[in-house]
């Protein structure tokens, strides 16, 4: 690296090989428009919404009058009871997914950029791509299938005398860990092509083991990926729905459930509010989990200035 | 330099190019259809139709057929083709008038429905009519949601059945029932009792959940009433399910066709209309669905009919509702193993079609229905107690 443009925080270092990154030119006062369009759709499609659920969540309409009235009710019923177990329950089984979906996901990317095989890596890549996405009731009935109580699997190999339930908070695990550790292949893939052999070679030159390339070079160079990674899993598995409603109604509470039940369903009546506030809970929870992500990310990508 | 320049004036052009993509892109979307004036009602009475309480407005059938067609579609939501025969009653009220029927999101839940109502308020592709569960019927009715419109056969809807003004009534309903696959089960249950026991292990299911669930919130009912509970008083059928969850017979997947043929769900608890409906989907397929009514517990709940008072086609609705309240429209649902709220007073002048009465699973004694505020409160209970219990 002649000139040390350094990456922006949280990208990857270029390849070997590949061109320079761009050198950094005055911006001209109107390049702000070409981020408009961005600007206006995220304004639009994700502050609105924001807003309506705020709004709702600390607003109650009286049914009889019809008068919106301000209270802090639907906010504290939605940190109470039943609701408040279901956001414990979401955030454990998030928290504990991405934690597991990271460090398999970095392993198993491992494996394939070290490999250096060209038709391994094409179709772990390709088939991480289809797994990532694939979700919801499709997802829950092809493991009934499988690894349901009279599932191919489980007949075969006699799960169930082991202990095996699909339709536990272990089950669910299994299941979500089936598209997040295909997710976290993606996204470490890149960042794995990033450590040149060069780094390892100098390493080595100067005596260092193997554990101390790891623990000085590879991973301080990992650790915004692995950061990002496992806010990106916690993030999907927080957020999934599907999976769960089809599987296990509401024997594991978890809190996207929850807001189903009062949002849309047969049974509660007038309980969109609450809904509503659960909802703001989520984006609280998952702005708590990038309040402490950024600063460790800012860490970890001090060293490579 | 002067490349760059060049290159910085393409970039503006492709972002103001593409802002204003974006920004076209998103108002056409926000935009809002006009909706057409409801027409005249015509009839000789000259009532709109809007405000129409009752066929005798149009001046008779006729001339509400008359304004129906001239509208010429009607906005249904969250009625599957598979439920309560819905699929047959609307090709055969197609078939009947020149009214075309738009079925919306046919899974929806009777909030989704209420929601649609109140958020396309003025619209035309706001919903004409709506089939809820209780008690949205009566919340809606309490919100000023519904016209109040009386069918020529409302007198003959039981007190219990109808808003007194004619606001919503019951429609068709049924019972909660135990449907079992026979080829996987040596001996079916056919009470709540029976479910506690062993050899039923991993096998019973609900179909959903019941704080979301209509069915499965009438299963725990159901169980409630066969456990000393009452309609003010679910717990015991919260008990059940906790007691049926540790001996491991309650398995908390979501009973669907899938399942069922699968035999995944090989004992499930919902509506005999539905159970009746599967056993005679499945026959062909290897699984001999055997339904019960269990004699411990029999809990019934009707679905109502209800008229959107803003409904963009007036007339459209309310020829539907006269369809659906007519001896065919009350046989079509009977066809689907669904009991039609008018099933008494057909079975005493004969209009019912008895092949159909004759399928229907065995039911002792007469139905009783729960309060409005039997249901709030334990609505209440439910939501709070039964992840607890089945956790």
């Amino acid at each position: 690296m002649a000139d040390h443009t350094l990456p922006a925080p949280g990208t990857t270092p270029p390849a070997p090989g590949a061109a320079d990154g761009t050198r950094r030119r005055r911006r001209a006062p109107r390049a702000w428009l070409g981020a408009l369009p961005l600007l206006v759709f995220a304004g639009i499609c994700f502050g609105l919404p924001v807003g309506a659920v705020v709004y709702g969540a600390f607003t109650t309409k009286d049914t009889a009058t019809g008068v919106t009235s301000a209270t802090g009710a639907n906010v504290s019923t939605s940190l109470q009871g039943p609701y408040l177990t279901s956001l414990t329950g979401s955030v454990e089984l998030s928290a504990l997914t991405a934690l597991i979906g990271t460090v398999l996901g970095m392993l198993i990317a491992q494996a394939v950029v070290t490999s250096r095989r060209g038709a391994l890596r094409e179709s772990v890549l390709t088939a991480s791509g289809v797994l990532a996405n694939f979700g919801g009731v499709p997802l829950a009935f092809a493991f009934v299938a499988t690894l349901g109580i009279s599932g191919v699997v489980t007949q075969y190999a006699h799960l169930d005398a082991a202990g095996w339930n699909l339709y536990s908070f272990t089950g669910l695990t299994v299941i979500y860990l089936y598209f997040l550790v295909p997710l976290m292949v993606l996204v470490s893939v890149p960042a794995l092509d990033g450590l040149r052999p060069q780094w390892r070679e100098a390493a080595q030159n100067a005596g260092a083991t193997t554990w101390q390339f790891w623990r000085h070079v590879g991973l301080p160079v990992l650790m915004p990926t692995l950061l990002g990674g496992f806010v990106l899993l916690f993030g999907s598995a927080f957020a999934a729905y599907a999976t769960a409603a089809a599987l296990v109604g509401g024997s594991v509470p978890l809190v996207t459930l929850k807001i189903a039940d009062a949002l849309s369903g047969n049974v509660q009546v007038g309980q969109e509010n609450v809904a509503l506030a659960l909802s703001l809970d989520m984006i609280v929870i998952a702005g708590l989990v990038m309040v402490v992500y950024l600063p460790l990310q800012r860490r970890s990508t001090r060293w490579l200035h | 330099m002067t490349r760059l320049r060049v290159r910085a004036n393409g970039r503006l052009i492709a972002a103001l190019a593409l802002s204003t993509a974006a920004l076209t892109a998103l108002t056409a979307c926000g935009a809002k259809s006009d909706s057409d004036t409801p027409a005249d009602a015509g009839g000789s009475a000259g009532v709109k139709a809007d405000a129409a309480t009752s066929v005798a407005d149009f001046g008779g059938l006729a001339g509400l057929v008359k304004a129906a067609e001239k509208e010429g579609t009607l906005n249904a939501i969250a009625l599957p083709p598979d439920w309560a025969n819905y699929g047959e009653i609307i090709k055969g009220f197609e078939a009947k008038y020149k009214v075309k029927i738009k079925d919306e999101t046919p899974d929806a839940a009777s909030a989704d429905e209420i929601n649609a109502i109140k958020s396309r308020k003025g619209q035309d592709r706001a919903p004409d009519v709506v089939d809820l569960g209780s008690p949205f019927d009566r919340s809606g009715a309490a919100e000023g949601l519904f016209a109040a419109y009386k069918v020529a056969s409302y007198d003959k809807i039981p007190a219990a059945q109808k808003d007194p003004n004619g606001l919503w009534y019951n429609d068709y309903g049924g019972y909660i029932s135990i449907g079992c696959d026979a080829k996987r089960v040596k001996v079916c249950p056919t009470t709540f009792a029976d479910l506690l026991k062993p050899e039923y292990k991993g096998k019973v299911a609900l179909n959903g959940n019941p704080n979301k669930s209509g069915s499965a919130f009438g299963g725990v009912y159901a169980a409630s009433l066969a456990n000393k509970g009452s309609f003010s008083d679910i717990q015991p059928g919260i008990d059940f399910f906790g007691k049926l969850k540790k001996s491991g017979n309650f398995i908390p997947v979501e009973s669907t066709p899938a399942t069922v043929q699968k035999g995944e769900t090989p004992i499930s608890i919902d509506w005999d209309y539905l159970n009746a409906g599967y056993a005679d989907q499945f026959k062909g397929k290897g699984v001999d669905w055997q339904v019960a009514v269990p004699a411990d517990g029999s809990y019934a709940q009707y679905y109502s009919q209800a008229i959107n008072k803003d409904a963009p086609h007036p007339a459209a609705a309310r020829l539907w509702m006269e369809y659906l309240y007519s001896a065919e429209g009350q046989n079509l649902f009977l066809k689907g193993y669904a009991r039609p709220v008018l099933l008494p007073s057909m079975t005493e002048d004969g209009s019912v079609d008895k092949t159909f009465v004759t399928k229907l699973p065995k039911v002792e004694g007469t139905p009783e229905f729960p309060e409005a505020k039997d249901l709030d409160s334990v609505k209440a209970v439910l939501a709070k107690n039964w992840d607890k219990a089945v956790s």
